[in-house]
Order: structure tokens, then C-alpha cells, then sequence
């Protein structure tokens, strides 16, 4: 005689939980093999439940209504023999009995608040014995490095001798060269052996002529692999035809940025160059002025100034589209842009309120974000709620591109090198400081003629600040 | 309001099919299908009965199982019976069957240890059993993918000069895939000896077969060149007939054949479904009238055959099949933690023992539970 104890299973494909909603029977009721218990709801189905036992019903553990957990007992039944029909599994089993885990189960839920992870082998009593003494002192601090991380790795030193080496030799050997099934075949065949053979097919996808020129050529001398290692023949000396450099961290979030960007906001682009001399004069007036002393004045300055006085006339320009609410979203305020090539990759930072500064503080805000931005120092809230952005290809000595927009926003200018150039200046030709502005801009938000008269506008500032106040 | 394609009236529900048994038992005369039955005497009748009770049973039993939480799923063919049965049992020894995962009738046919019928349905294993011990692949759970498996080994078979036919099994609602296609237009070019076998059980899944047929299933294989039979489903002498024609026809050099058997999920499409959600209780009760084991019952009670003894031999193996079935699975050894490297390739794999040997490595960072597994 024993009890055993019906667990609530999962009924449906990844059930956490289902509602009694009838009993068939009573407590003190015998019951049959897959006699029908009663029903309940889960959140697919009204199903019935079939005793797992023979035998009589002791407890009945939750009532209609009850919504039970996965796991959890909800009939108790007294059985005749112990071992009957479920294959002896004896009743009162302890709690720590490891139980099947079903497809679609998950892990067992935890009563304790302690994951049932079984314990951990410090690194230390494993390896023990074969770790010299000097290195043992460093073992601890692996182990908590390894349970840190949630990792098995960072074996101790002399723990590794221990596990076979399957692979001991060259690691590139590992992968099985790259051919079809027919091609094995015939090589299996032929009894040629697929690693001593160069592949000349696509990315040296190995063919059936490649297996059967090996053959032919009695693989007397293995063909010689491209002249790899010699360092003659690669960029920057190096040893590999390729190197593979694993996309994370900053370049990561770039590539999703600018697919996201990219393949969701049509971009447009509008080009105008200007004659930008008078602001060259401005800033170098600036700069002797007691009010910007110590501070840098660039061009990108005054183009940061003029972007958020154009941005007053052309609000449009201001704007993201919410996809999800159906509206175009301007906002009254400008947080400016600014890409930063930093040495993790890319970022663009942003100016908040910029359009509440006047030059001076705005070039003191330019300043403090390449200084934090090349120091890897951004906050994430700097990063995030930009409206608009401005990126300086000049500082690179480049003239114009199409920017990509900063993923939320509606447009971008690129500001490209200041130039002594040929211009028509006053009737003649004359050297003159030309810059091109390439802006992009998200074509769903803003139309040409928007873009247009924004980007005029910018220019007219570069090359007439004075115009300015014929502005605001 | 009823259903696109459940209309009784409708063109999908018109009886024209071949039915040898009417559901009250009467046997019908069939000048072109009584010849492939002249075999069948009491006591095989009383085999095929014996097969489509026990088959039930054995259903019912794993869907218990679910319930009490020893499968993670199953598959119910409730209602299928006489289809698996009476075309299974027309197969040699030496055919191959491709299955979906409601075949369990048919595994049974071809021999499939009980326990191994439900390995999977406990992920036990990643595979049931060993598919050339009985000439049946592991069951297929991508919708239709097994037509083109069954025509590839048709074909190979031809290529052999084997007499061999594949038979691929299929539900109403692959017909829709393009790979069932595919393997049509790849049987009747190659005229290679396929049989494909489709169970129209009126639903996939919540789908009723009238939305994604506006005709008969059988009327599309004659399109591909494919000779096609609409047969009664549950009728199992005529599933069983139909389909001994159409393999004597594929092993003689006739190439393909299609058959459509009507049939009728009496249950629901999985464990985790619930059918009353999406379809009409009446039309369950409609076709328990046609029930594919009460009319064979019908036919056996009207020959004077379905006797005590009869009843009592069939209620034995029904209850013993079940008892062994329920102990197989309630016993079943776990698989140790690094057999999940075995027999992925035939070959060793140095990537893959790679894996192993980390992962290896990863469980003996671990240290035994005390007292524990």
C-alpha cells in the first residue's frame, strides 16, 4: 500500500499552468487505470484527465476554479502493490529525484529559491594534485572567474592534460574540406583522401575534376596549396589571405543601426556647395574675441549654429516618423548630432537643447562631446533622442557622400572639407574657401522642396552669416 | 452556417468514392475490386478487425500517457483506422513506407516495437527506430516533405530493377505543399513506383480541406499524370483492395498512383488542440456513424464470426498491446547525456567531436548530486 501522487502535467506544447474546472470523482472514490478524474482548462484546451493509477482517491488536492502550476500534486491516490503499472517508482519518493524532463517542459520550476544546478568542482580540488605550486595560488581565482561568468571554461593548468585531445594537431584541420556528396563519394571511391586536395572550385569548393586530377596524377606529389604564409603577396604583411575579425560591440550595433536606417527610411540626397569665405573670416574674428577665448571654432561650429537656425524656418526636418502610431512627430527642440569616429567605432552622440545655445555655448558643447566621445566616455543618454545629426567627413579631407540617417531621425548633413577652390567671386574668378553640405533625409517625412530650402539655408548662413538676421 | 467544405451537400462530401462496406456493414459487389479481396476469408477479417481495435487502443493509450504527463505529445489517428490498416496491411515486407507522424497504425503494420512508437512522443529519443529493420522511415514532420523521400527511393528502386514500391502517406492539408507537388511531377516523369497515399481527414489542423481544395483531392493527381483512386477511408477492405491494385500496378512497371482516402479526424490534431474551438460537434457525430470499426464489427456479427471468443482474443491483445505500451514508456531508459553525439553522422566528424569533447568537459565541471542521479 502507498500513495502516489498525480502531478498536474504539461498539457498543451509549453503550459506553465491549467484551471481545475470539475472533479468526476470524490475523495474515498476507487478509480481505474486512465478512468476519467475530471477536467481542466488550459490555456488551449478543455481537457480530460485520465487516472495514471489504480486505486482509491485519498486527496483531492485543489477544487474547481483553482488554477494550478505545472508540477503541482493535485490528486493523491492509494495504490494496492507498490510498483504497480507506473514501473515502481515508490511512493513518498524523495523530492530531490531527478524526473524526466518532457519535451516542451522547460525546466522544473524552483520551490527553494535555489537554482538545482548541481554544485560545482572548484577548479582548485580538481586540479590539485597536478598544479605546481606557484600556479595553484592563481587556481581559486580562475574558479571564481569560470563561476562568475556562468562558464565551464577556464580549465586550471593541468586540468586539460586530463581531457583526450580528439583534435591534438593544427586546428585548421578540423574542418572537413568543402566539396558536394558526389564529389565524396567519388573521392571515397577513388580513394583519394579530401584533405591532400586543392579545391579550385567556388571559395575552393573541391570538384569532381579536382578529385579526379588528384587521382590521375597518382597523388604522387600533393599539389601545392596558393602561396599562403609567405607575407610577400598580402596587405600589411599579413600571414593570411583573410583574417576574420568577429562582429560585436560597437561595430554590431552599427551594421543593425544602419540596416535598420537604411532599409526602412527612404533616403534622398541633396547636394549644394557654397563659397564659405566669409565664415572662415568669422571664425578667425571669433577667435580673438575675449567671449570664445580658449575655445575651438570650426567650421562645423557655424554649420551647427546655422542647422539649428534653419531648423526654426524648416521644422519639418525636425521630425521622426512613428510607424506604429501612424504620425510624423516634430519636435519643438533640437538635440543635435554629431557622428564621432571613436576608437570603438562609430557613435553619434547629442547636443540636447542645442537650439537653445548661442555660439559660445554651443561650441563649448561641441567641444566636451568629442573630448567625452573620444575618450569611449559617452553616457548612453547622450546617445539616445537625437532629432537631428551632422557628421564631418572634411575632418577626413572628403568633399561629399550620402550619410545614412541616424536610426529615428528624419535628416543628416555631411560638411565636407573647406577648399581653396576657383570660385566666381564678384564677377571673377577668385581663390576662394568652398565646402559642399550633402544632406540626406528620410523621403517618407520630408519632401525635396523641404529639403531643399533647409539645406539653402544652411549655405546662405555659410556664406552670409550677416543673412542671419534677415533670418530670425 | 456551416463551414467552407463541410457542406454534407457539398462537392466534397458526394460519396463518389469506392466503398466495399457501407457503414451498417453491408458488403457491396465490385467487379473491379472483389479479385484483390478473394484472399480475405473469416479469419483474416477477424485479423483486420483484430489490428484496427488494438491500433485504437493503442492511440488511446498514448493520449492518456500525454495526459498524465508521461508524452509531451501525441498525435491521435482516432477515426483513421481502416485507411492505416487496410493499406498497411496490403504492403510487402520488403516496401517502404514515408510517413507523416499520425501513421502509427501503419508503424504497426510494419512491425514497429511499441516502445519505439512513442520514443520520440517522450523526447527520449531524437528518432524512434531503426527505419530499414522495418522498412519504414522515422516519421516526417515537415508537412509533406516524405513524398519526395518515397519518390527518390522509387526511383533508386527503379534504377535497381527492384520491384520494390515506396508509399508515401500524407494528410488533406499537404497536398498544398509544393514539395507533394514536386514529388508528383518527379514520379510520373520518372513513371516511378510511388504510391501516394493521402489521408483526407477533412482538417489540417483548424483548416477545413474545402478551403484549400475547390474539388477533390483526387482530381489533381490526373493532372500530373498520375492515375488516382478516391477511395471510402474507412472502409477497410476497400483501402486495403485499392491499394494492392495500385502496387501491383507500380511493381509492374505502371509507375504512380494516387489515392485519396476519405477519412475523418474523429479526434483532435494533436494533444495540445482542442477541435471544438473550430469545428461543429455535429459533424462528429456524423461521421461516428461511419465509424470504420463498427462497420467491420457489423459485417462480422452479420457472418455469424464475431463471437465470444472472437471479442475476447481481440479485448486481450487490444489490453496487453496497451499494458506493454504504457510499461515501455513508464520504464524507458534515459539516454545518457553525451548519446546525443551518436549516429548524427555514419562517420566521425571532427567538428562534432569537437562539440562533444566541450561539452564533455562542460558536465564534468559538475560534481555528482549526492544521493541524487
Amino acid at each position: 500500500m502507498g500513495i502516489k501522487v498525480f502531478k498536474l502535467p504539461d498539457l498543451g506544447e509549453g503550459l506553465t499552468e491549467s484551471e481545475i474546472v470539475s472533479w468526476h470523482v470524490a475523495e474515498g472514490d476507487a478509480v481505474q487505470l486512465n478512468q476519467i478524474l475530471g477536467e481542466v482548462e488550459t490555456a488551449k484546451a478543455v481537457v480530460e484527465l485520465p487516472s495514471p493509477f489504480t486505486g482509491v482517491v485519498r486527496t483531492l488536492h485543489e477544487g474547481p476554479g483553482t488554477t494550478v502550476s505545472v508540477g503541482e500534486p493535485i490528486v493523491s491516490i492509494e495504490v494496492e502493490e507498490p510498483g504497480q503499472e507506473d514501473g515502481g517508482k515508490a511512493s513518498g519518493e524523495p523530492a530531490s529525484q531527478r524526473q524526466p524532463n518532457l519535451v516542451g517542459y522547460g525546466a522544473a520550476a524552483e520551490r527553494n529559491g535555489r537554482p538545482a544546478r548541481r554544485p560545482r568542482r572548484t577548479a582548485a580540488a580538481a586540479g590539485a594534485t597536478a598544479v605546481p605550486t606557484a600556479v595553484a595560488e592563481t587556481v581559486p581565482q580562475r574558479a571564481r572567474a569560470a563561476e562568475h561568468n556562468g562558464i565551464a571554461g577556464a580549465p586550471a593548468p593541468g586540468q586539460t592534460q586530463d581531457v583526450p585531445q580528439l583534435m591534438p594537431a593544427a586546428p585548421v584541420a578540423t574542418e572537413r574540406p568543402r566539396s558536394t556528396p558526389p564529389v565524396r563519394k567519388l573521392a571515397k571511391d577513388l580513394g583519394v583522401d579530401l584533405a591532400q586536395v586543392v579545391g579550385t572550385g567556388d571559395r575552393g569548393l573541391i570538384t569532381r575534376g579536382d578529385v579526379q586530377n588528384f587521382h590521375d596524377a597518382g597523388s604522387a606529389a600533393p599539389v601545392e596549396a596558393p602561396a599562403s604564409g609567405t607575407g610577400g603577396g598580402w596587405l600589411a604583411g599579413a600571414a593570411e589571405a583573410e583574417t576574420r575579425i568577429p562582429v560585436k560591440g560597437v561595430r554590431k550595433l552599427t551594421a543593425a543601426a544602419m540596416v535598420a536606417s537604411a532599409f526602412t527610411a527612404p533616403h534622398a540626397s541633396s547636394f549644394l556647395t557654397v563659397d564659405a569665405t566669409a565664415s572662415m573670416e568669422l571664425i578667425q574674428r571669433l577667435k580673438e574675441h575675449k567671449a570664445f577665448a580658449g575655445l575651438k571654432l570650426t567650421p562645423l561650429t557655424i554649420t551647427a549654429k546655422a542647422v539649428c537656425l534653419a531648423l526654426g524656418r524648416h521644422p519639418e526636418l525636425n521630425a521622426r516618423w512613428d510607424e506604429s502610431a501612424g504620425e510624423i512627430v516634430q519636435q519643438n527642440y533640437v538635440n543635435l548630432g554629431i557622428a564621432a569616429a571613436t576608437p570603438r567605432g562609430l557613435t553619434v552622440p547629442n547636443i540636447k537643447g542645442a537650439h537653445r545655445l548661442d555660439l559660445r555655448r554651443l561650441a563649448e558643447a561641441l567641444g566636451e562631446l568629442a573630448e567625452t566621445a573620444r575618450a569611449g566616455k559617452t553616457a548612453p543618454s547622450d546617445l539616445r533622442g537625437g532629432t537631428i545629426s551632422i557628421t564631418n567627413i572634411g575632418v577626413f579631407g572628403i568633399d561629399a557622400g550620402t550619410p545614412i540617417l541616424n536610426p529615428g531621425e528624419s535628416a543628416i548633413l555631411a560638411v565636407g572639407a573647406v577648399r581653396r577652390q576657383p570660385w566666381e567671386y564678384r564677377g571673377e574668378v577668385a581663390l576662394r574657401d568652398v565646402v559642399t553640405l550633402s544632406l540626406s533625409f528620410d523621403h517618407r517625412v520630408v519632401d525635396g522642396a523641404q529639403a531643399g530650402r533647409f539645406l539653402a539655408d544652411v549655405g546662405t548662413i555659410l556664406s552670409e552669416p550677416a543673412m542671419v538676421l534677415a533670418m530670425v | 452556417m456551416s463551414l467552407p467544405g463541410t457542406d454534407p451537400t457539398g462537392p466534397l462530401n458526394d460519396e463518389s468514392y469506392i466503398q466495399l462496406l457501407a457503414p451498417d456493414g453491408t458488403r457491396t459487389a465490385s467487379e473491379e475490386f472483389d479479385p484483390w479481396l478473394e484472399d480475405i476469408d473469416g479469419d483474416r477479417l477477424a485479423a483486420l478487425y483484430q489490428d484496427m481495435v488494438v491500433v485504437r487502443r493503442l492511440d488511446q493509450e498514448a493520449t492518456a500517457l500525454q495526459r498524465q504527463g508521461e508524452l509531451a505529445l501525441w498525435p491521435p489517428l482516432l477515426g483513421q483506422e481502416a485507411a492505416q490498416i487496410g493499406s498497411g496491411r496490403a504492403l510487402r515486407k520488403d516496401d517502404f513506407v514515408f510517413s507523416s507522424y499520425r501513421e502509427n497504425g501503419v508503424a504497426y503494420c510494419r512491425g514497429v516495437d511499441l516502445t519505439d512508437m512513442i520514443r520520440v512522443w517522450r523526447g527520449n529519443r531524437p528518432s524512434g527506430w531503426d527505419p530499414y529493420e522495418i522498412n519504414m522511415a522515422t516519421p516526417q514532420v515537415i508537412i509533406g516533405a516524405q513524398t519526395l523521400h518515397a519518390t527518390g527511393y522509387a526511383m533508386a528502386a527503379k534504377f535497381d530493377g527492384d520491384d520494390v514500391v515506396a508509399v508515401a502517406y500524407f494528410g488533406d492539408g499537404a497536398t498544398s505543399q509544393g514539395d507533394v507537388n514536386e514529388a508528383m511531377v518527379f514520379a510520373a516523369s520518372f513513371q516511378a513506383p510511388v504510391i501516394f497515399f493521402c489521408q483526407n481527414n477533412q482538417w489540417a489542423i483548424s483548416e477545413p480541406v474545402g478551403l484549400q481544395a475547390q474539388g477533390k483531392l483526387s482530381d489533381r493527381a490526373p493532372g500530373f499524370g498520375i492515375p488516382s483512386y478516391r477511395v471510402d477511408g474507412n472502409d477497410v477492405l476497400a483501402c486495403l483492395a485499392v491499394t494492392r491494385k495500385a502496387l501491383d500496378h507500380a511493381r509492374t512497371g505502371g509507375g504512380p498512383s494516387f489515392i485519396e482516402a476519405v477519412t475523418y479526424r474523429m479526434g483532435p490534431h494533436t494533444t495540445a488542440d482542442d477541435p471544438t474551438r473550430y469545428r461543429d460537434a455535429n459533424e462528429l457525430e456524423d461521421w461516428k456513424r461511419r465509424d470504420p470499426i463498427d462497420r467491420l464489427a457489423a459485417l462480422l456479427s452479420a457472418e455469424g464470426l464475431l463471437d465470444e471468443a472472437l471479442r475476447q482474443r481481440v479485448q486481450k491483445a487490444a489490453d496487453e498491446a496497451a499494458a506493454e505500451m504504457r510499461a515501455g514508456c513508464i520504464n524507458m531508459a534515459e539516454p545518457a547525456d553525451l548519446e546525443l553525439f551518436d549516429n548524427v553522422y555514419t562517420a566521425p566528424h571532427p567538428v562534432l567531436a569537437r562539440q562533444r569533447q566541450h561539452y564533455e568537459r562542460y558536465l564534468e565541471s559538475f560534481e555528482a548530486a549526492e544521493g541524487g542521479h
